[in-house]
């Protein structure tokens, strides 16, 4: 048995078993943002939705966004595009860290 | 977790199916066909030898001209065209003023006879003469998924075969001379999951082919995978089938279900036999003797009065915005 078991993703309502009224505004708010399409389509938010869960590393996520990308049209290219997104943009917030490090270098006289 | 049976749904919510009209005589003429895709309900492919018989489509012209509420012959297979009575049928038929649809798969108007190396490059001029509605499968706008369904290089010779549909007058809003000659695409999902909505994938196919190929068509019609035959072995060998099931038991709409095609057509196999849709074709539930077995036993009001017969795939149809032959059949 693996610690993420996909099947628990089914259990997630479980969460409203104790102070129930948080759990209720939270997937209030969750099918809003997630459940209509708005400014953004369903399935532009699905994609950001993927590329997220890939940044934050959640199976639960991955799974399910998977699912919901493709039951709202998006196919492989897109959701490999969109996780680049988030690869790059991780990368990238790394690599903008090096001017704090020539910020160091230069107070100690290395740069 | 024990899934309720489809009956035992239908009950819950109070609804009682039973047939509404026969307006559509839906024929599979044959299982042989030039493609085998992995979702494929009937188990079509260029090894099949089934037919139907001159004899039985003779009965079947004899039905439609004996009843005018039937206004519509939805020709399927296999490749129906794969049927070599299938041009007289479309003709004869076409001389009844009925509405004739062809669920025609497009490769077969480049790959031809698989076993008698036959050609059919006519037939997009053959269905423009007799105007015909032609239906065809295109799971995607792209190569990917769609060769991934139906076999390899399936995608260009598609995009090659709706060219010339296109050069025939068809898939455009307005020919100019005598109505609209439609080309309809069905989109069926590739795996496991169940179709976006049939708007929004209808903008995008409109937008990705035209953009890409300069291919134009009418319609397109979702259809979800029922979980039977070719694709249910595949979700079982991808241990996908029961939370396949699950899906579809948890989308259960009661507006989709109220719309089931079986309501409003009949069935008929290669041989004669009748049933309730082409998916209980497949599954061999063939209609009780007390409604008529086969089309020489063809009785509208005993077919109107009809028990029809559900079993577990029944979800398939009922499932989200729903689905049939002619694509979804309520809003989610």
């Amino acid at each position: 048995m693996s610690y993420y078991e996909s099947k628990d993703l089914d259990r997630f309502g479980e969460i409203g078993q104790f102070r129930g009224e948080l759990a209720e505004k939270f997937f209030d708010y969750y099918n809003a943002v997630t459940g209509e399409d708005g400014a953004l389509t369903k399935r532009e938010k699905a994609l950001i939705a993927l590329a997220v869960a890939h940044a934050k590393q959640c199976p639960y996520c991955i799974d399910a966004y998977t699912t919901q990308c493709l039951e709202t049209g998006a196919n492989p290219d897109e959701m490999t595009e969109a996780i680049h997104v988030a690869a790059v943009m991780e990368a990238g917030m790394t690599l903008v860290h090096g001017v704090q490090m020539h910020n160091a270098l230069r107070k100690r006289g290395a740069m | 977790m024990r899934l309720p049976s489809f009956e035992e749904k239908l009950a819950r919510h109070g609804l009682d199916l039973a047939p509404l009209s026969i307006e559509t005589l839906q024929v599979n003429v044959t299982r042989l066909c030039n493609q085998a895709c992995h979702h494929c309900h009937v188990d079509a492919s260029p090894k099949r030898t089934e037919q139907m018989s001159r004899g039985t489509v003779d009965r079947c012209l004899e039905i439609l001209e004996r009843h005018p509420a039937i206004t519509k012959l939805d020709i399927t297979g296999g490749a129906p065209e794969l049927n070599p009575h299938f041009d007289y049928f479309v003709e004869a038929a076409r001389r009844l003023n009925k509405h004739v649809m062809v669920r025609h798969n497009l490769t077969v108007t480049i790959d031809g006879n698989p076993q008698t190396g036959e050609s059919k490059s006519y037939l997009p001029e053959f269905f423009a003469r007799h105007r015909v509605e032609v239906i065809s499968s295109l799971p995607y706008y792209q190569e990917f998924f769609t060769d991934k369904q139906r076999g390899n290089g399936v995608f260009k010779k598609s995009v090659e075969s709706m060219r010339m549909l296109n050069e025939q007058g068809y898939g455009k809003p307005n020919n100019g001379e005598g109505g609209v000659l439609t080309l309809n695409l069905v989109y069926n999902p590739v795996g496991a999951f169940l179709p976006a909505s049939q708007e929004s994938l209808e903008r995008q196919f409109k937008k990705e082919l035209e953009a890409k190929f300069g291919v134009v068509f009418n319609n397109l019609f979702t259809i979800t995978n029922m979980p039977i035959n070719r694709f249910k072995k595949d979700l079982e060998r991808l241990g996908a089938y029961d939370e396949y099931m699950t899906r579809l038991v948890n989308a259960f709409n009661p507006s989709a279900a109220r719309g089931v095609m079986c309501r409003s057509l009949i069935s008929v196999g290669y041989d004669g036999h009748l049933y309730d849709c082409d998916f209980n074709q497949m599954l061999d539930l063939n209609l009780p003797e007390e409604s008529g077995r086969t089309i020489f036993d063809f009785d509208l009001d005993r077919l109107l009065n009809r028990k029809i017969i559900f079993g577990q795939h029944c979800y398939g149809c009922a499932a989200g915005a729903g689905s049939s032959c002619g694509g979804a059949t309520a809003k989610e």
